[in-house]
């Protein structure tokens, strides 16, 4: 294997751009009043839950937070075929009238953000939807856009972003695995 | 790597522990979408799946529907009566007649025993077998193993009797398959006349009185008395079948636990099951009914997409 690995972001780094996003999300929502955060499945809902806890400690707020898990609304199922494991959704709150801010890892092609508003749209009408992705790396296939981004980063199709949360991956990190590496 | 379901569901039997699993696995997201104020999600969006329904049936039929359009695929049901069949139209006529309208999914219930199997064999449709003759139920089979996973947390070293009506009925063979795969013990309690010849060999304990079963289970399968197959004076009369095998509250009272109680439905009651028993606090019949519908959209999911023809067509795409 010839992979190479670039540390994008280390934990430390991680974490502080975790709390700008989380002070980025306030401020585009003028406040936390009608604010819910949602993370995507799967390593979109730890982060969510870290801009959740980081508002708390800045603002003082308890943010209301849920889960969407996507995999249901993939276009590509008569494709790949099912993905063996789907996550729990869980959306305990009445999104209608509320700023709904999604959280995901990386943003790619789009198409997982747009499977999420599809989602989203069975839950109720939002006044807004917003997204927060930790990493942009380009290479869009959907016209959609990010509010609110942690980094970023130039790379080439074939390559991989992956990023490391501490609750299912041990540590946290952002990670740039070059080609080769599959 | 967990081996796919492949193309039908025919069976418990030929799946392995990991297989069921993964359905069981599968099943805990979809109870959420029948939470949702709207019951639906569009993964099955342009799939057409037809039910093939030779014998009567409510829930199971319900059960199925429900599953498929919450998962937002186009459904028919065929039932054998008012359709071609009752003009003499053999089963794989009739299959291929329906596949020539370009469906996806067959599900099929059937009187002989493997009906479904024949069927899947020679059509390209996925076919799930929605129970076929005395053979198996294997979506009935899976939603009991959901049920009792619920309850006791995990399958393993439970103790679970089937009781009654075992020689007529596909419920306790997918319950009999799955649940040892799953590393449950097995326990059969009814009428000598109403247990298969072949029980011994199943790998299950034989109890031929009821209050042995009682004091060694953690959990009551009770199956219903097939009045509808029981031409042959398998038992002197249901009045006597219920004095000596119904599962009444005086006989749970002497077990040493509470025992969960689950019945496949439909339910005879004041037969094989006392109402008290039924409507009481450890019965999960409804339960069951509930888990069939996430069960089935598990299978459903599972069985769908994945063709690689269309695959190398769309390449690219996906990711994040």
């Amino acid at each position: 294997m010839t992979d190479r690995h670039t540390i994008v972001l280390d934990a430390r780094a991680m974490d502080r751009t975790l709390r700008r996003m989380a002070d980025e999300i306030v401020e585009l929502n003028d406040g936390t009043d009608d604010l819910i955060i949602v993370g995507i499945q799967r390593r979109g809902v730890q982060l969510a839950a870290r801009i959740v806890s980081s508002i708390k400690e800045r603002e003082k707020a308890d943010v209301p937070s849920g889960a969407l898990d996507i995999t249901l609304y993939r276009d590509d199922l008569q494709t790949v075929g099912p993905r063996p494991v789907v996550g729990p959704t869980d959306l305990p709150w009445a999104i209608d009238g509320k700023h709904v801010v999604i959280v995901d890892d990386v943003l790619y092609t789009g198409r997982t953000v747009r499977a999420a508003l599809d989602e989203l749209a069975d839950f109720g009408r939002p006044r807004r939807i917003g997204l927060a992705v930790l990493i942009d790396r380009g290479g869009r296939e959907l016209p959609i856009q990010p509010d609110v981004v942690g980094k970023t980063v130039e790379v080439a199709k074939r390559d991989r972003v992956d990023v490391l949360v501490a609750e299912l991956d041990e540590r946290d990190a952002v990670i740039l695995a070059g080609a080769g590496d599959t | 790597m967990i081996e796919p379901l492949g193309k039908d569901l025919l069976g418990l039997e030929p799946l392995s522990g990991d297989q069921i699993r993964l359905i069981l696995d599968t099943a805990e997201p979809f109870k959420e979408i029948s939470e949702r104020a709207i019951k639906k999600v569009p993964t099955l969006r342009g799939s057409t799946i037809v039910n093939l329904f030779f014998e009567a049936s409510t829930r199971t039929r319900v059960s199925f529907e429900f599953a498929e359009k919450r998962l937002s695929a186009d459904t028919v049901n065929v039932a054998s009566s008012g359709s071609s069949v009752s003009k003499g139209e053999t089963l794989v006529d009739t299959a291929r007649n329906l596949e020539a309208m370009r469906i996806d999914m067959v599900v099929i219930r059937h009187g002989a025993s493997g009906a479904a199997q024949f069927l899947a064999e020679r059509i390209e449709s996925n076919v799930i077998n929605a129970g076929d003759g005395t053979h198996e139920h294997p979506t009935q089979g899976l939603l009991d193993l959901l049920t009792l996973r619920d309850h006791f947390g995990k399958l393993e070293g439970l103790k679970v009797c089937i009781c009654g009506d075992v020689l007529h009925s596909r419920v306790a063979r997918s319950n009999i398959w799955g649940l040892k795969k799953m590393g449950a013990e097995v326990g059969v309690c009814g009428p000598r006349s109403l247990l298969p010849n072949c029980i011994d060999e199943m790998g299950v304990t034989v109890f031929s009185r009821v209050e042995d079963a009682i004091q060694w289970a953690d959990a009551l399968n009770v199956l219903r008395l097939q009045l509808e197959r029981m031409h042959a004076g398998y038992i002197p009369s249901l009045r006597e079948y219920n004095r000596v095998f119904g599962i009444s509250s005086e006989r749970l009272a002497r077990a040493p636990k509470d025992l969960l109680i689950l019945h496949p439905g439909p339910m005879n009651r004041g037969v094989e099951i006392d109402s008290d028993v039924a409507d009481g606090p450890h019965s999960v019949i409804l339960n069951q009914v509930t888990n069939g519908v996430a069960v089935r959209m598990a299978v459903l999911y599972l069985l769908a997409g994945g063709k690689p023809e269309l695959a190398d067509a769309a390449k690219g795409g996906g990711g994040r």
